[in-house]
């Protein structure tokens, strides 16, 4: 009823505009839902300012949302209620599926750009072998952000093992520096050094994502799934964290990070973002390594997805939309993108190569994915994600609780959530 | 002497007040004036930059002046949906202090309830689907009405005790019907808690945000709290504007404190401790 | 709903005074979240719900620290509305009484009240910092060494309900002023002349007089503090790890999840708990009224 009036209301001032204006033209009006992120918000009005020149009689609007899980509610209550927006920004991968993409989405299959997106984004955007979304951004990857300057004044060179890894930190400490930086005051902070810790746990046990979303193998009982959790005991009992690591928030983690207090910083790299907003001139000395594992020969980067942009069933514009869509997912606009925001990692679009003065953060991610040193989050490989992982992460990485706890209690976690999702065998 | 204590005593509690209360104002207006990367450090240190106005036109320019619409859409909601409450819920507290029967028992549970239960999200917006109200401003108006119905007439219901009853009984002697008594004689008589209400419902009403956020979606139906989130995000927050953004909407609901609080004032006339 | 017997119609507190209300709330209000407790009963994303009979309610109680949670609403609600109900009624008497800027006063009392929760969030957390939060750099002034206000999980909820006494203080004063405002003058007149100090005026005139201010105050603080999450939500989450979650951050943390029907069912939960709580209470000070 809502939408008739609004049509009706639409097409009278439609029908104004039109007496008013002289020259016979269809208007479409599309809306645009994105989250709140500044980053985000300057890139969706590039790219509609830019689709706007090519398309005059497509108008798009911007509306925001909050992120995080009030934004996780407000697109599903949205969705089950008809009232999406003819466009929207989501996460990809098991956020994505949660969606029922099947009941509540439009396809794009057949759309031009998909030719172009790279096959690793395809399949985190797809349910039941149709494509739904095209990627927003560039991919991301988690791992050890460092402060070169302090790695160059100590003679420290980037760790391949763990061990490596925890001597380095002991030196640093000798020195006088905060070794590692831990930020539980932004809870989420407290989960990077298990997510990214997944590379190795998969090269050690290649299936675990299956097992694990066929409720066979368990974190508690996989001596390499709970080594994830027993990184973060370590550096909280090697006694070289910040003092304040309980109290310290992702901005203060980043900030003593930039300016050589502390030398390094376990974290995902959409932070090379925030640093560029807060502290532009530290970007020269921020460099970039994986978390590295007990073996040399296992040392890779663990990636995340952008999100993708997506059309509701409900929308009443769908070819319009699509053709927007095609817009972002094309070389064009991955440039137009590129060109605003600060690239994390490499592009999903085939021909969108990465400008030539990217932050050497980026730089040092480039030879693990040239060498196909990487693998997908766990969360692109399985839908199911306990809820609970930063309350539990940082219950260890303060001493709270003792790894092995940890895990059983996160496997626990995970249960409610296949169980909600009503995945088989649970 | 008595004088000069109590101007001692005032002294003494505007120096506690001022700690207390002040300190983390300072604080916000201090991060307001700031530039975003001293911001991002959250703490008492002066500003290298004074950059209160920058940050006042960027907040009220961000978004196309979001910050106006959503000035007049909050204000519209507050002022009609303050007033139907007011009305309304001095009319349930009249009657169910004053007469005793059964339905005062399920008033009072429903009222209860109406304070105890949260409402349920999505089946709210289905009903206001079906009966065209979604999205729109009178649906928004009459849901924060039903929701804030319970607080408002339990203030009301406590205090209509303290008016005798004789001047219902003087009035209805008088000839005065009932509507008569309460719009005339009733209402009058509880103005310290029609303001006290008044203020406090605007307050809720204005600064509400998890309602709108759902029952008024759409960028023409922005409210005032849910500007904030133009400038904190999970991932980067803008602590310089959010916190401008902050203290530019305080503002209004701080001007109708001010407004109405002269009103209690006159309320209470010789004042209730005299010194 | 509402009956009309031949006598009532003569009534002068007729029943249609009801009415209004009672349609806005009973459909807005009621009869949507009454029926919404089905859903407690079900696994539901929004678009489709099955029925799984009790499992939400077993699943709930089995959640981590739930037996913390539940202590913690408690000691919650306790704290806030008891710290609130006696600061506010000192707070109404200084602020009523010939006092100094006595505007300017209840103004800044009141403020806290305006400000958003994420702001004072913020705020409070970097004032409450260990290291180089302001609080702990004046006490260490004075060589007492702060504690970890938010970090410390023993402490990290009692912490909160301090602020959440600051910001909401001024509410509760605000009822208490209008309660205060209908007490005639002429009772502190009578008993000036019989020679009562001040300390008697406010133990036999003040306090009892003031009773439904009292009454309105604890009822809605109470509940208010069973039910509220918002301030630890932004100031803790809940944590460290679990330490401060009371039942509504549980729930919504469920709710941000995606888990609606178990979330429905700790909202039963939790209402029922309020119910318990409150409904004798109010029965109690309603009599209280009647006998008086």
């Amino acid at each position: 009823m809502t939408r008739h009036l609004k049509y009706r209301l639409a097409s009278a001032c439609a029908l104004i505009a039109l007496l008013a204006a002289g020259p016979l033209r269809a208007e479409t009006t599309l809306s645009f839902l994105i989250d709140n992120g500044p980053d985000t918000l300057v890139a969706a009005e590039a790219l509609v300012e830019a689709y706007a020149a090519k398309h005059p009689d497509i108008t798009i609007e911007i509306d925001q949302r909050p992120g995080g899980g009030e934004g996780d509610n407000t697109i599903k209550t949205r969705l089950a209620t008809g009232e999406m927006a003819d466009i929207f920004l989501y996460n990809a991968g098991s956020l994505f599926q949660v969606l029922k993409p099947e009941q509540t989405l439009h396809d794009i299959a057949g759309l031009p750009a998909l030719a172009n997106i790279a096959e690793t984004f395809k399949s985190v955007s797809s349910a039941g072998g149709k494509a739904y979304g095209v990627p927003f951004g560039t991919s991301m990857v988690g791992g050890i952000f460092y402060n070169k300057k302090i790695y160059r004044d100590l003679g420290l060179s980037v760790p391949k093992t763990w061990a490596e890894f925890m001597a380095n930190n002991e030196k640093i400490k000798a020195a006088g520096k905060v070794a590692l930086v831990q930020t539980y005051r932004d809870s989420w902070t407290s989960q990077i050094l298990v997510l990214s810790d997944y590379y190795n746990l998969q090269a050690s046990v290649p299936d675990f994502a299956t097992q694990y979303t066929a409720n066979k193998a368990k974190y508690a009982t996989t001596p390499a799934a709970l080594k994830s959790f027993e990184r973060l005991k370590d550096v909280h009992d090697a006694g070289i964290l910040n003092e304040d690591f309980g109290a310290a928030s992702y901005d203060d983690g980043l900030y003593v990070l930039a300016n050589g207090d502390a030398a390094h910083y376990p974290m995902l790299s959409l932070a090379i973002g925030a640093l560029q907003q807060n502290h532009p001139e530290s970007l020269a000395d921020i460099g970039f390594f994986a978390q590295p594992s007990d073996d040399a020969s296992v040392n890779g980067l663990t990636v995340w997805m952008p999100p993708a942009l997506y059309i509701p069933a409900s929308s009443q514009h769908v070819d319009d939309a699509k053709g927007f869509l095609d817009f972002v997912g094309s070389v064009e606009g991955c440039k137009v993108l590129m060109g605003v925001n600060t690239v994390q990692g490499p592009s999903l679009i085939k021909g969108c190569d990465l400008p030539a003065d990217v932050p050497p953060a980026v730089t040092d991610m480039l030879p693990y994915f040239k060498d196909g040193r990487t693998a997908p989050a766990l969360e692109y490989l399985s839908p199911i994600k306990g809820p609970n992982l930063q309350q539990i992460t940082v219950e260890v990485g303060s001493g709270m609780r003792l790894p092995a706890d940890a895990a059983a209690m996160y496997d626990d976690d995970v249960r409610k959530q296949a169980q909600q999702l009503g995945i088989p065998n649970w | 002497m008595k004088q000069s204590r109590s101007l001692a005593s005032g002294i003494v509690a505007l120096i506690v007040a001022t700690v207390i209360f002040i300190l983390p104002f300072l604080f916000i207006a201090l991060q307001a004036v700031k530039s975003k990367s001293e911001a991002s450090r959250l703490n008492f240190a002066l500003p290298k930059e004074w950059l209160f106005w920058e940050n006042l036109v960027a907040v009220v320019e961000a978004r196309n002046y979001q910050l106006l619409l959503a000035y007049f859409n909050s204000t519209v909601i507050t002022v009609f949906s303050v007033s139907i409450l007011v009305i309304l819920s001095a009319m349930v507290g009249y009657v169910m202090q004053r007469r005793q029967s059964r339905w005062n028992g399920v008033a009072q549970v429903a009222l209860l309830m109406g304070l105890m239960m949260p409402p349920a999200v999505v089946p709210t917006i289905g009903l206001l689907q079906s009966i065209g109200l979604f999205k729109t401003m009178t649906g928004m108006i009459l849901i924060q009405v039903a929701y804030n119905i319970s607080f408002s007439t339990l203030l009301y219901r406590s205090f209509i005790a303290t008016i005798p009853r004789d001047l219902d009984e003087a009035a209805r002697i008088d000839g005065a019907k009932p509507w008569q008594i309460f719009f005339r004689v009733i209402l009058p008589l509880l103005k310290p808690v029609t303001v006290t209400n008044v203020v406090v419902q605007s307050i809720f009403v204005f600064n509400d945000f998890t309602n709108p956020l759902y029952y008024l979606p759409g960028r023409e139906n922005i409210t005032v709290q849910l500007t904030l989130y133009n400038f904190q995000s999970t991932y980067t927050s803008q602590y310089n504007l959010l916190f401008m953004n902050i203290l530019l909407v305080t503002i209004p609901p701080l001007i109708v404190f001010i407004f109405f609080n002269r009103q209690i004032v006159t309320g209470m006339t010789a004042g209730a401790v005299k010194g | 709903m509402i009956q009309s017997h031949p006598h009532s119609r003569k009534s002068p507190y007729p029943f249609w005074f009801f009415l209004p209300a009672a349609v806005i709330y009973g459909v807005l209000f009621l009869v949507p979240t009454v029926t919404s407790l089905w859903y407690s009963l079900t696994r539901w994303d929004l678009m489709t719900a099955q029925f799984i009979g009790l499992e939400n309610f077993r699943q709930f109680f089995s959640e981590p620290f739930l037996v913390r949670g539940l202590f913690n609403t408690l000691v919650y609600a306790l704290v806030t509305s008891g710290l609130k109900t006696v600061f506010g009624l000192l707070l109404a008497v200084l602020l009523s009484g010939q006092i100094f800027a006595r505007g300017f006063l209840r103004t800044v009392v009141f403020f806290p009240v305006l400000v958003s929760s994420i702001g004072i969030g913020i705020t409070f957390t970097v004032m409450m910092h260990p290291t180089r939060g302001i609080i702990n750099e004046a006490l260490g002034l004075i060589g007492i060494p702060g504690p970890g206000w938010l970090t410390n999980p023993s402490l990290a909820l009692l912490s909160v309900a301090l602020v959440d006494l600051w910001k909401g203080v001024g509410l509760a004063t605000l009822i208490f002023i209008a309660g205060l405002a209908t007490i005639s003058p002429d009772y502190y007149e009578a008993s000036r002349i019989d020679g009562a100090t001040r300390r008697q005026q406010f133990w036999r005139i003040t306090l009892p007089l003031v009773r439904p201010a009292t009454v309105t105050v604890i009822t809605l603080s109470l509940i208010g503090g069973l039910r509220s999450f918002d301030l630890i939500w932004a100031m803790t989450q809940g944590g460290p790890g679990f330490s401060s979650d009371v039942i509504a951050s549980v729930v919504y943390k469920q709710y941000q999840a995606g888990f609606y029907g178990l979330s429905t069912a700790g909202n039963v939960i939790l209402f029922l708990l309020v119910g318990i709580i409150i409904l004798p209470l109010t029965f109690w000070f309603n009599r209280r009224e009647v006998d008086q």
